[in-house]
């Protein structure tokens, strides 16, 4: 069973990474207001049932992928 | 005579001042012994347990996430709720961040650049780790961070202030560090962290030996 998480850096720090994007590109002109950079992080997890993994996944998200006091995540199953 | 104190130096792959911290400790007339990250240890082995500098993991997913979740890091809990005592230096001050044992989290500097240099720090409020700094002294310690800007959310900031946790602030913030925060206090005053690193201002060549007080 795979899992899809999501982290963002929360909107009151500042995401360096998506500023030096977001600054680039619009040096080149795009008309880009706004970039955010995250992390995609893909989870395969042995375990039958779906409800269970998906719960383990969303603590894992909780505790150890993101850190809540930085950072958002969600977390999507394989059909979402 | 009391016995000689019990230093703990945890290494993980990436750490890159432990042999620096090592023979600090040492020098301090303190015993020092190597910790791995995959080692547990007691919680009646070491009186000091060190988090020496560098880049636990890599850095991968955050500064310090990784670290925190190791077996070294579980016994240091059970060391710390034995009201043991803990130092984090730079990558350590991340990680004791990380596993919860300090409040608040060391984001990226707000000149988005690696700093390398000399700061003085100001002690706030001293506590029985590196019980020898004194209160309201200025120490002239280095810094070499990228990832050392000092972030809590507003209420937490608060009561890190409130509870006479804030350990030292820099005379003159080169990161933007927020109250510039330079090292915390546990609430307990057992666990504490800074982002310079005493250990290279120990000897008279390094250029100051104000982190000497830090032992």
């Amino acid at each position: 069973m795979k899992f899809f998480v999501q982290v963002m850096p929360r909107e009151v720090l500042l995401d360096s990474e998506g500023r030096a994007v977001q600054e680039l590109l619009q040096e080149k002109k795009f008309p880009v207001t706004s970039v955010r950079v995250g992390k995609w992080i893909e989870v395969q997890v042995d375990q039958d049932n779906e409800a269970t993994a998906k719960k383990m996944v969303e603590d894992l998200a909780q505790k150890i992928f993101s850190n809540p006091l930085i950072e958002t995540f969600k977390v999507f199953g394989d059909k979402t | 005579m009391s016995r000689k104190t019990q230093v703990g130096v945890i290494r993980f792959p990436g750490t890159n001042c432990d042999q620096d911290v090592f023979s600090w400790v040492q020098r301090e007339g303190l015993n020092a012994k190597w910790i791995w990250h995959r080692d547990s240890f007691s919680d009646q082995e070491f009186d000091l347990v060190i988090l020496p500098g560098g880049f636990s993991y890599g850095d991968y997913l955050r500064s310090g996430a990784l670290a925190a979740q190791s077996k070294a890091v579980e016994s240091l809990i059970s060391h710390v709720k034995k009201g043991r005592h803990v130092l984090g230096i730079c990558n350590g001050f991340q990680i004791l961040c990380e596993a919860k044992l300090l409040p608040g989290a060391l984001v990226t500097n707000q000149s988005l650049r690696f700093q390398d240099d000399w700061v003085d720090v100001r002690v706030e409020n001293t506590g029985p780790v590196c019980a020898k700094v004194e209160k309201s002294q200025k120490y002239k310690l280095p810094i070499a961070h990228k990832m050392g800007r000092f972030f809590a959310p507003a209420d937490d900031l608060k009561k890190i202030q409130d509870s006479d946790q804030v350990w030292l602030r820099y005379e003159k913030n080169p990161n933007g560090s927020l109250d510039n925060i330079a090292g915390i206090w546990n609430a307990e005053k057992t666990v504490c962290a800074l982002m310079p690193h005493p250990e290279r201002a120990s000897l008279e060549w390094m250029g100051s030996q104000d982190g000497k007080a830090f032992l």
